[in-house]
C-alpha cells in the first residue's frame, strides 16, 4: 500500500473571546478515526464539503500537521518524523498555493526543483521534455511566474509536482477556477501520467467530472469522519442521485407527469421548460427523450448531473 | 515510533547544488526590482552625508579624534555602515513570517530541504545582490567626496569579507529567530518593530560603538548585534587589526553558530505545533 491510514484523528484548539479578557478554549475534531488505504497505481477521489477535513487530512498525509492520534505510513515512511525524505516520493499541487518562484521566470522553477530534488542533468532534462510537451510550458518559459494566468500556473504547478517522477501525487483542488477547456486538458494529462507510469494519486476536488474522469474509487468525508468509501456509481446508487433532464417544447404543454421512470420537478413559464427527474440506475436519458418526444414536440433539452455537495447532502441525510 | 526501511540516498540537509540554485534565485529575485534598489542606495547615500556631518562637527570640538577614530576613519566608518544596511538587511525582514502567516510555508516544508538551510542560502544570495545594487555606489561616492582610510593590516584585509559573509549570517540567523514568532502570535509586526529599533542603535548603524558609555558598549557586546554591523566596519577602519581582527571575525562565527543552532530548536519547537493556515 502506498498510503496506509488508521484511526487518524486530528484535534484542533480553538480560543474565543468570552468577555473583555476571557477567553474561553473549544476543542474541535476536524478528522475523526479516519482508516484507509491506497494501492499503487489507484486514483483516489476524497471528497466533502467546505471544513469537511480534507485538506486537514492532507496536511497529516505530507507530515507537514501532527496527527493528535492515529498512524500513518506513505510509502512506508511516517510522515512527519521523515517529511524531507518523504517529499523526494511524493509530490503536492495545492490549488490555492504555489511552489513556483514568484518573481522568476518558469524556467527558472523547474531549475531549481531539479537542484533541490537531486535529478541527475540527463533525467531532469527529459522529464522537463516530458512534462513541457504534454502541458505545453515551453511558450511559457520566459515568463515570469507572477505574470501567467491562472490555467497557465497550473500546468506549471502540476509539472513542478511530477518534475521528480514522484509515486504518490497528492492533488488538493487542482482544477479550481480553471475553465473548461484547461480542466479537460489538465485531466487528459493525469489520467495518462496514470495509466502510463502508474503514478498513484490522491485527488479532492469540488468537481465531480473531475472524479468520473480520473478516480476509480471515492472516499466522501463529512464532519471529520468517513462516510463513504466505493465506486462512483456504487456512490450515486446509494444516495439516489439523480440526473435531470430539463426540455424547452415548442408551445406550452400539459405537466409531463406521466412519463415512465421519472418525477416532474417543476413546470416554468405555464409547461414551455419542465425539469424531469429520474435515476440512472432505473432508466435511460434515451428513453425518457423518447418517451418525452413521443408526447409533445421538442424544441431543445438539457441533461443535469448531480453535484458533488448535492450526493453528500443526500449522503448526509440518507444516515450517512 | 518504528521506521521503515527505505531505499535510496539519506536525505542530506542541503546539498550543495540546491544551496547554490537556491542562492542564484534569492540574486535573481532581488535584481527584478532594479528602481527599489536605485531608491535605497540613493537613500543610504544621503544619510550617510547628515551623518558623517554630525560625527565631523564632534571630531571638530573633540581636536580632530574621537574613540581612535581620525577624519578619514570616521568617512569609512560612514561609508562602510551605510554601504551594509540592505547587506545585512538591517531593517529587519518579514517574508517566512508572511509564509507562516497565509500558510504558503506549507509548500516550503513539503519540499526534501532542511527549512532553515534552504533559507539561509536564498537570503546570501540577497545579499550578494545587495552588496553590488546598494554597496558599491555609497562607498565609492562617499570615499570620493570625504576621503576614505583603506585598511592596511594584512589580517583585516584579508578577514574583511569573511567578516561580510558572517555579518549576513548573524543577521540572518537573528532575523529567522524573529519570524519564527509567527508561528505562535500569527502578526509579527510587534516583536520585529522592537527588533529593528534595538538592533539599529546596538548594532553601531546609528554611532560606532566605541562612542557608546561604556555601560551601554557593555550592553551591546552581550547581544549578537555589534557583530553584524560594526565587526566588519572595524576591520575596515582599522578599529580591528592583527590577532584582534582574528578574535572579531572568531567571535562571529561563534554567534552564528549559537544563533543557527537556537533557530534549529525553536523551528522543531515551530513544526511540532505547526497548524498550517487556511485550506
Amino acid at each position: 500500500m502506498i498510503v496506509d491510514v488508521e484511526h487518524l484523528r486530528r484535534d484542533y484548539v480553538v480560543r474565543r473571546r468570552a468577555g473583555r479578557f476571557a477567553r474561553t478554549r473549544h476543542v474541535v475534531t476536524a478528522v475523526d478515526d479516519v482508516s484507509f488505504s491506497i494501492a499503487p497505481g489507484e486514483c483516489l477521489g476524497y471528497i466533502g464539503a467546505n471544513g469537511a477535513g480534507k485538506s486537514t487530512t492532507i496536511k497529516m498525509l505530507m507530515g507537514i500537521l501532527l496527527p493528535t492520534a492515529g498512524r500513518v505510513r506513505i510509502c512506508g515512511l511516517e510522515p512527519v518524523a521523515q517529511r524531507t525524505v518523504l517529499a523526494r516520493r511524493v509530490g503536492a499541487v495545492f490549488g490555492q498555493r504555489s511552489q513556483l518562484w514568484w518573481d522568476l521566470p518558469l524556467a527558472d522553477s523547474f531549475r531549481l526543483l531539479g537542484a533541490i530534488h537531486r535529478l541527475p542533468e540527463a533525467l531532469w532534462r527529459s522529464r522537463l521534455r516530458e512534462c513541457a510537451d504534454q502541458l505545453e510550458l515551453d511558450e511559457l518559459f520566459p515568463t515570469p511566474v507572477r505574470e501567467l494566468s491562472l490555467g497557465q500556473r497550473m500546468r506549471g504547478e502540476v509539472a513542478a509536482a511530477l518534475l521528480h517522477s514522484p509515486e504518490l501525487l497528492v492533488l488538493d483542488e487542482p482544477t479550481i477556477g480553471l475553465d473548461l477547456l484547461s480542466k479537460e486538458r489538465l485531466r487528459g494529462f493525469l489520467a495518462r501520467e496514470r495509466t502510463e507510469r502508474g503514478t498513484t494519486i490522491l485527488l479532492t476536488t469540488h468537481d465531480l467530472t473531475d472524479i468520473e474522469r480520473l478516480s476509480d474509487r471515492i472516499l466522501v468525508i463529512d464532519h471529520g469522519r468517513l462516510a463513504f468509501d466505493g465506486t462512483l456509481p456504487a456512490l450515486v446508487s446509494r444516495v439516489g442521485a439523480e440526473r435531470v433532464l430539463v426540455v424547452d417544447l415548442v408551445e406550452p404543454a400539459a405537466p409531463l407527469a406521466d412519463v415512465p421512470g421519472t418525477v416532474l420537478r417543476t413546470v416554468e413559464a405555464g409547461g414551455l421548460r419542465q425539469h424531469l427527474a429520474f435515476r440512472p440506475e432505473q432508466t435511460t436519458a434515451a428513453a425518457v427523450v423518447a418517451a418525452v418526444a413521443g408526447r409533445v414536440q421538442l424544441r431543445d433539452l438539457a441533461i443535469t448531473e448531480p453535484d458533488i455537495e448535492d450526493v453528500v447532502r443526500r449522503l448526509y441525510l440518507s444516515g450517512g | 515510533m518504528p521506521v521503515a526501511a527505505q531505499p535510496g540516498r539519506p536525505a542530506v540537509a542541503l546539498p550543495a547544488a540546491a544551496a547554490l540554485a537556491l542562492a542564484r534565485a534569492g540574486f535573481a529575485r532581488w535584481a527584478t526590482y532594479r528602481q527599489a534598489a536605485l531608491a535605497g542606495m540613493f537613500t543610504n547615500t544621503v544619510f550617510g552625508v547628515i551623518k558623517l556631518s554630525v560625527l565631523l562637527a564632534i571630531i571638530k570640538q573633540t581636536g580632530g579624534t574621537v574613540a581612535g577614530y581620525d577624519r578619514d576613519q570616521l568617512s569609512t566608518y560612514v561609508w562602510m555602515s551605510q554601504a551594509l544596511i540592505a547587506v545585512v538587511a538591517v531593517f529587519g525582514s518579514s517574508d517566512l513570517a508572511q509564509r507562516v502567516r497565509t500558510g504558503d510555508i506549507a509548500v516550503d516544508l513539503a519540499r526534501p530541504l532542511d527549512l532553515q538551510l534552504s533559507w539561509l542560502a536564498t537570503d546570501l544570495g540577497r545579499a550578494a545582490y545587495a552588496v553590488f545594487a546598494r554597496g558599491v555606489l555609497p562607498m565609492v561616492l562617499g570615499g570620493a567626496l570625504f576621503g576614505f582610510s583603506f585598511p592596511t593590516d594584512p589580517a583585516a584585509v584579508a578577514l574583511l569579507a569573511p567578516a561580510v559573509l558572517l555579518a549576513v549570517v548573524v543577521s540572518f540567523a537573528c532575523r529567522f529567530l524573529v519570524n519564527l514568532a509567527a508561528f505562535w502570535v500569527v502578526e509579527i509586526r510587534g516583536p520585529l518593530t522592537i527588533y529593528v529599533l534595538t538592533t539599529n542603535l546596538l548594532c553601531g548603524l546609528i554611532i560606532p560603538v566605541q562612542l557608546f558609555p561604556t555601560w551601554l558598549k557593555v550592553l551591546a557586546y552581550a547581544t549578537p548585534f555589534p557583530w553584524l554591523l560594526q565587526a566588519p566596519c572595524d576591520l575596515a577602519t582599522g578599529q580591528s587589526r592583527g590577532w584582534a581582527a582574528a578574535g572579531t571575525v572568531a567571535a562571529q562565527l561563534a554567534w552564528s553558530l549559537a544563533l543557527l543552532a537556537l533557530g534549529r530548536l525553536v523551528l522543531a519547537r515551530a513544526t511540532r505545533k505547526l497548524v498550517v493556515q487556511g485550506g
